[in-house]
């Protein structure tokens, strides 16, 4: 736990500037919010000329472990959630963000970042939410 | 060249997610269990992106287009409504059900993680029912 503390911080923060600057280089470049769930949603409504960036940005996440392990290793990654409860998170995930107009990245980082007051709230909520469901299934359930 | 950006910020947006330890369900369940081994590693990750996307959007206020000439498009809602809340309280669980968000469950996925690719389906599924319903919304109304 001591080693997390140690370790953590740094790469979190250096991995945090990353992302800031991925969304920076999207705002300023094609002129939009790196907003994961709304750059895939959008491609559900098939708008000529709407589809092709967003299909590049998802294609972009879904090579970069891809492209990293060329250079470096692949953190440990534990998914410790069973299957069932994977694909109900899923629908609730898809459903709520694009009910909810934004995700981590769209609400939590760049409407955050423009101190937009509909995203602050957003955040706070999904935050609470993860917080309170987190006791519930760790320490009531359980 | 607007494909080649997104393509290039995207990658970007992965390895910060890769590197900042958010791809790992485990990490973000542990930010979100505030009464058991806390790990605040995603408040720094959030630190750090929010800083430098708040220089960007300062510049892009000045701005009408981007550098590469095309508009530029932020949302305009300012209303606080049921939908905004509801929505953000269903993802919430989700979230807290499994400690994967869109970004790091794409990123996973893209790795050939069987879980993340599961997650992943479900959740473009989510995203097509929630418009499927949408859209039966707007026939209605």
């Amino acid at each position: 736990m001591m080693n997390n503390w140690i370790q953590l911080p740094w790469s979190a923060l250096a991995g945090g500037v990353l992302i800031g600057l991925a969304a920076a280089l999207f705002l300023l470049l094609n002129g939009r919010i790196a907003g994961i769930s709304g750059i895939t949603g959008g491609l559900f409504s098939l708008r000529r000329g709407d589809v092709g960036w967003r299909v590049a940005f998802i294609l972009g996440l879904g090579i970069s472990t891809y492209i990293w392990q060329q250079f470096f290793s692949l953190p440990a990654v534990q998914i410790e959630t069973n299957e069932v409860l994977l694909v109900i998170a899923g629908l609730l995930v898809g459903f709520g963000t694009r009910y909810g107009s934004g995700c981590t990245s769209g609400h939590g980082v760049c409407g955050v970042a423009r101190l937009s007051p509909r995203s602050i709230v957003a955040t706070f909520t999904f935050m609470l939410t993860g917080f309170a469901m987190v006791y519930l299934l760790r320490h009531v359930i359980a | 060249m607007n494909n080649l950006t997104a393509l290039f910020s995207g990658l970007i947006f992965g390895f910060g997610l890769i590197l900042s330890g958010m791809i790992n369900p485990a990490i973000v369940l542990g930010f979100l269990d505030l009464a058991g081994e806390w790990n605040p590693a995603l408040l720094w990750v959030m630190a750090g992106a929010i800083s430098i996307s708040a220089i960007a959007f300062h510049v892009a206020a000045k701005h009408q287009r981007t550098y590469l000439g095309l508009s530029i498009r932020l949302p305009s809602s300012h209303t606080i409504d049921r939908r905004l809340l509801t929505g953000s309280f269903i993802f919430g669980i989700g979230w807290g059900v499994a400690g994967f968000c869109p970004g790091p469950a794409m990123v996973m996925a893209g790795s050939g993680s069987t879980k993340a690719i599961i997650f992943t389906i479900a959740m473009l599924v989510g995203m097509g029912i929630f418009e499927m319903w949408q859209r039966g919304n707007r026939s209605v109304a």
